[in-house]
């Protein structure tokens, strides 16, 4: 099995990482520096696994041979010029995007016919360097049928994910876990990036607590309008990770202290249209998506 | 006349330096700011800028120290009033005390402590370069009214003195149109300002977050409307008016200027003000509460 995994941030490196264990694997990334250190050194993966992968890696995607699956993992604003470096190559391939956000499925569909998956994950990680990342929650990946697949597809990558040492389940449907984790994320990644807070107890109480409730809210209604029925709880699953026992930087905090763009458009910006299409007044998140940005215009 | 400046920072030290001018006025000063309090006895209390001015007065660390005055002006951060005001009450058994501070809930809290309670709401302001030395940055007007057992002559004897000493004031019976109309302003932009790290001109020029400061103030005049107060200008020209390049653009908001150096800000009293009166009058104020409980965050994530 040939996987090529295209974008080496945290999800992708731990998906990299992992599959070498149980695959051939060769990893774009959008820095040739990075590519050279995944090569001289492998990638090492520390926390809850503990392993050295070795792997083929290029910023050239001529350099990286054919695959079977094509795993789309890079930032949302990365997303457009790697999709477009993936038309006209990968024939045979299955894609499968694992993004935050909506809407990172047309972006690639846009670009060529593969048969195409969709997924979410849960996991988490801290990146400590271009080859060393560490494995933090071992949540699942949710994968789904997108285009031309069928969910025995999903289930054929979740298994082959799961006998790498990671979390997968297939799903006939993956839209009611999107949603799910997308009013999750432009709640949380929000008010963190703008508070400074990580995801700890303050988002489950007090006046905080009230607003993430009241965020939360406003995506019921904004999925509800679009006829979509949601997966887990988006309040509860906020209640249940800040009980983990330790604090989690989410990414979007991250990306505003080390001051780089964030995925406020992919993610904020996909909630506040799809409620502009659909008619729903979302003050509250409105508000959120024009302070993010305002705070990355900030930077200069 | 004896007047005590409760809190000689900014802008208690622009009332203290000027009314110390006057023959007619015995200034004293409390502000637990030593070095400052030392400077101002040794070498006056001078402000340069708006305005060029050594004031000759009593300053004290020590609340104890200070005599029976007719007149308080309580000019400290908000989240101060009260500590100050306690140790500072036995000086009013019979004098009247005005505040000139930012937000809402200041008189409650003064008339806590004191029985004679005067409403204010300045608009100068300056900062403090220096112990003992005050830059006046912009010059402006200060409106006082009755908030408890005062009658308006007496406020007017107050009010006459800061006109004299070069602080333009007048007295007024209901005083709340220009404190809202200030609260209005400060709630709409300084916590905008703080989250976003942009100054005041900048947070105008982007559509979406201007969207965002109107219906702060939105939810400001529908709390205030709900009260029966008439707000004395509207706050959206003052916004408009404070984005002009020549006026501050560059003006970084003082709760931005508070969470870069992690000071404790003034939310609880304006945005907080704002959504507690809300409640109160039954006014929804989302906006304000949302504002409200992520500058809270700012500050909890300080201290995790």
């Amino acid at each position: 099995m040939r996987v090529v995994v295209a974008g080496a941030g945290t999800i992708g490196s731990l998906l990299a990482g992992h599959l070498a264990r149980v695959a051939e694997v060769a990893v774009l990334t959008r820095r040739p520096e990075h590519a050279r250190a995944l090569v001289e050194n492998g990638l090492r993966v520390s926390g809850r696994s503990d392993f050295t992968a070795t792997l083929r890696a290029s910023s050239d995607p001529d350099e990286l041979g054919d695959a079977d699956i094509v795993v789309v993992a890079c930032k949302g604003g990365d997303l457009e010029p790697l999709a477009a470096g993936l038309a006209g190559r990968f024939a045979g391939a299955t894609v499968m995007t694992v993004q935050n956000g909506l809407g990172a499925e047309d972006v690639v569909a846009a670009r060529g016919d593969w048969p195409l998956l969709s997924a979410v994950t849960f996991m988490s990680g801290t990146r400590h360097a271009d080859d060393h990342v560490e494995y933090v929650l071992d949540t699942a990946t949710w994968i789904g049928p997108f285009r031309g697949t069928t969910e025995a597809d999903a289930e054929a990558v979740a298994e082959l994910i799961r006998s790498a040492g990671l979390k997968a389940e297939a799903f006939a449907d993956l839209r009611p876990a999107q949603w799910s984790k997308l009013i999750f994320n432009a709640t949380v990644n929000a008010v963190a990036a703008l508070t400074g807070l990580p995801h700890d107890h303050h988002f489950a109480e007090g006046e905080l607590g009230r607003l993430v409730h009241d965020l939360v809210d406003e995506g019921k209604a904004v999925a509800a309008a679009a006829g979509a029925t949601l997966g887990e709880d988006p309040w509860e699953m906020n209640v249940h990770a800040t009980r983990r026992g330790h604090a989690h930087y989410p990414s979007m905090l991250e990306d505003v202290s080390a001051r780089r763009p964030t995925e406020v458009e992919l993610i904020n910006g996909s909630l506040v249209r799809a409620a502009e299409r659909n008619g729903v007044p979302v003050p509250l998140h409105t508000a959120l998506y024009a302070l993010v940005k305002a705070k990355e215009a900030g930077y200069t | 006349m004896r007047v005590a400046i409760i809190g000689c920072g900014a802008v208690g030290s622009l009332f203290a330096a000027n009314l110390a001018q006057l023959e007619d006025v015995e200034v004293w000063a409390y502000d637990a700011f030593r070095d400052h309090v030392d400077a101002i006895n040794e070498h006056g209390l001078r402000l340069s800028g708006a305005g060029d001015v050594v004031g000759r007065l009593r300053a004290t660390a020590d609340a104890g120290e200070l005599p029976p005055c007719e007149f308080g002006i309580v000019a400290t951060k908000a989240m101060h009033t009260d500590a100050a005001i306690a140790a500072a009450a036995h000086a009013f058994s019979d004098g009247c005390v005005a505040t000139v501070q930012n937000g809402l809930g200041n008189e409650e809290a003064i008339a806590e402590h004191v029985r004679r309670v005067i409403r204010g709401t300045t608009f100068p302001a300056g900062k403090l370069v220096e112990p003992g030395h005050v830059q006046w940055d912009v010059k402006g007007d200060t409106t006082f009214g009755p908030y408890r057992d005062v009658e308006l002559p007496e406020i007017e004897a107050l009010a006459d003195a800061c006109t004299r000493a070069g602080m333009p004031a007048k007295a007024v019976a209901d005083a709340r149109g220009p404190q809202w109309r200030k609260v209005i302003f400060n709630a709409a932009t300084n916590p905008v300002g703080a989250l976003t790290g942009l100054t005041h001109g900048r947070v105008c020029e982007r559509p979406d977050l201007r969207r965002l400061v109107s219906g702060l103030v939105d939810e400001g005049k529908a709390v205030a409307a709900a009260q029966g107060i008439e707000l004395d200008a509207d706050p959206e020209e003052l916004i408009d008016h404070a984005a002009k390049p020549e006026v501050a653009y560059d003006h970084k908001a003082s709760m931005l200027q508070d969470v870069e150096a992690r000071r404790s800000t003034e939310i609880d009293y304006l945005n907080g003000g704002i959504v507690r009166f809300g409640r109160e009058h039954g006014v929804p104020t989302p906006l304000n509460q949302a504002i409200w409980a992520l500058v809270k965050g700012v500050e909890q994530s300080w201290t995790r």
